[in-house]
């Protein structure tokens, strides 16, 4: 049963910076072998903290992690052998070339020399034809892609992306995806943090809440998705209306300051989302549309309604 | 040990050094080029010969040591402090590398430079005056064992320095005035008997003479002594720097 131990556990972790500031505060989380599990916080909520500590670059104050059953500052190289780091911030040496500078991260992590797995690597991500290209003349989207091949010059069992697609125009987003599918298909553990809740939604097979330090709560993808599936219907209207007409109440429908906009919240998950009534009651109520938009909750949204849960 | 992770470190160095070859090796060469001309043969030439050996001959080890330790400190200083500035410092800290591996890696190539370099500048000097080495095992030693020491100087610098400005303010303000003062131009007997106290605690006095001793077997302090002080001082940079790693200082937060 050794396979459905957790990969990584971490135990009543906390994290006190000097300034007296506690990024985390008793964080307990297991994360599965094999699975994509996407870690969503707000800005500053500890998500780049907590994983600082598990790769190595910040430590702890108090608590215990383990890679794969090995005690990450007792037994650090066995833990930090498993792991493929690719940070936020893009930090690259500008003056190496894309070859040397992949080829360096293997050596560090150890490795003996393979160039045919650095060749694949670079061609999974589309920069083969950039291999003797010095980094500094790479767009930022390139340089991403260098950093997440040298996360993989040394066929980590896990990796740590960080915000990995701030930045990224949609293609390269896509692209990026199919790497990382691969990647979970030949048994690598995937950890990804992000403030895009779509970017969870398509990716991610559990999801991690993270806010002020405290892990809010771990569901699997579709069970939050439920929760969290709301939509904003907004409709422009022809001319001024002064108010919602009873007939309508039962949508909770708000009308804007100026009685040209009306919005209506609807829940994407449910059996229905009442929008296709709502239209017909509103042409028989004489409202007149002449446009509409829909916008999904932000996380912040979601953040208030899951913090002031009863 | 992680010797590939050492040897990854050190020969990322390196290409550094080769990449920049015009700034490492060539300015360098070019001042000291600079002080034999000056010193050596123009100012050289007016003055009597210091212990036996002619001005120019004389100044030799001196400036060797001084090209070493400024070097050493400047090499191994930027090396380190350069990833902490663009923030590539996390895949050293992320890897699985031990302390004494980075270390080795990082100060191995820092003093490998300054080695070669001092040697380039012995080869360098051998053009303008005549040179003899009586015992080049003990140069090489003195030479070794500086470039090591004041790399692991300069690491600590590295590591220490949160701006370009402290990277630069212990070698300028502290380092180069002590090479100057510590009898790379001149012996130490020929300053009047108060000063000559007082350059006693000038460390650099110790490396100059011992390495002087190696050249002429003229000698401002016994050999040992000097031996005795590079080594003292070796040690006190280990110790500093295994408090670094231990504690995590200005690389972890």
């Amino acid at each position: 049963m050794l396979s459905m131990s957790p990969i990584i556990s971490v135990a009543n972790l906390s994290k006190t910076y000097g300034s007296g500031f506690k990024a985390l505060n008793g964080i307990n989380l297991d994360i599965r072998r094999g699975e994509i599990f996407a870690l969503l916080g707000p800005n500053g909520a500890g998500k780049t903290t907590l994983i600082s500590i598990i790769c190595g670059i910040a430590n702890l104050s108090e608590g215990r992690v383990t890679v794969d059953g090995h005690d990450i500052n007792k037994d650090y190289r066995a833990a930090r052998s498993l792991i493929g780091l690719v940070p936020q911030e893009l930090h690259t040496d500008s003056f190496e070339t894309v070859w040397a500078t992949v080829s360096f991260s293997r050596g560090l992590f150890g490795k003996p020399k393979n160039p045919a797995h650095i060749e694949k690597v670079l061609k999974d991500l589309s920069l083969w034809d950039k291999k003797d290209a010095k980094i500094i003349t790479l767009s930022g989207g390139m340089k991403r892609r260098v950093m997440i091949a040298k996360a993989l010059s040394h066929e980590p069992q896990i990796l740590f992306l960080d915000e990995p697609t701030a930045g990224v125009d949609v293609e390269l987003r896509k692209g990026m995806w199919e790497v990382v599918r691969t990647l979970q298909a030949s048994g690598v553990t995937i950890i990804l943090t992000t403030h895009y809740i779509e970017e969870a939604e398509e990716m991610a097979d559990r999801i991690g809440v993270i806010n002020k330090g405290e892990i809010i709560l771990v569901e699997d993808k579709a069970g939050l998705m439920q929760k969290l599936g709301k939509k904003h219907l907004k409709l422009y209207l022809q001319s001024k209306v002064e108010a919602i007409p009873p007939a309508l109440a039962a949508y909770n429908l708000e009308l804007s300051e100026d009685g040209r906009e009306i919005t209506y919240d609807y829940d994407t998950k449910g059996d229905r989302t009442g929008i296709t009534s709502l239209l017909s009651d509103l042409r028989n109520a004489g409202i007149r549309i002449s446009d509409l938009d829909t916008t999904q909750s932000s996380l912040e949204d979601i953040f208030v309604s899951l913090v002031r849960a009863p | 040990m992680n010797w590939r992770a050492v040897q990854a470190i050190y020969l990322f160095e390196m290409a550094r050094t080769w990449r920049t070859l015009l700034q490492s090796i060539v300015s360098p060469v070019v001042s000291t080029s600079l002080y034999f001309v000056v010193f050596g043969a123009a100012i050289g030439s007016r003055i009597t010969e210091v212990d036996g050996v002619s001005y120019g001959t004389f100044i030799v080890p001196g400036l060797v040591m001084l090209s070493v330790l400024t070097q050493s400190i400047a090499n191994a200083s930027f090396g380190i402090y350069f990833p902490k500035f663009v923030g590539t410092i996390y895949e050293l800290l992320s890897a699985p590398v031990s302390y004494f591996e980075i270390v080795l890696g990082y100060v191995g190539a820092a003093a490998t430079k300054s080695i070669i370099l001092g040697l380039i500048i012995l080869a360098t000097a051998a053009l303008f005056v005549p040179l003899h080495i009586m015992h080049p095992w003990w140069m090489l030693t003195f030479l070794v064992l500086t470039a090591v020491t004041f790399s692991l100087f300069g690491f600590i610098i590295g590591i220490w320095a949160d701006g370009f400005e402290k990277l630069q303010m212990i070698p300028m303000l502290v380092v180069t005035p002590l090479t100057f003062l510590g009898g790379s131009f001149y012996s130490v007997s020929m300053l009047p008997s108060g000063w000559r106290t007082i350059t006693l605690l000038n460390p650099v006095v110790y490396l100059i003479s011992g390495f002087r001793w190696s050249f002429y077997e003229i000698a401002d302090v016994s050999v040992a002594l000097s031996l005795g002080m590079t080594l003292g001082f070796l040690a006190v940079c280990m110790v500093m720097v295994w408090w670094i790693f231990r504690t995590g200082y200005r690389l972890k937060n």
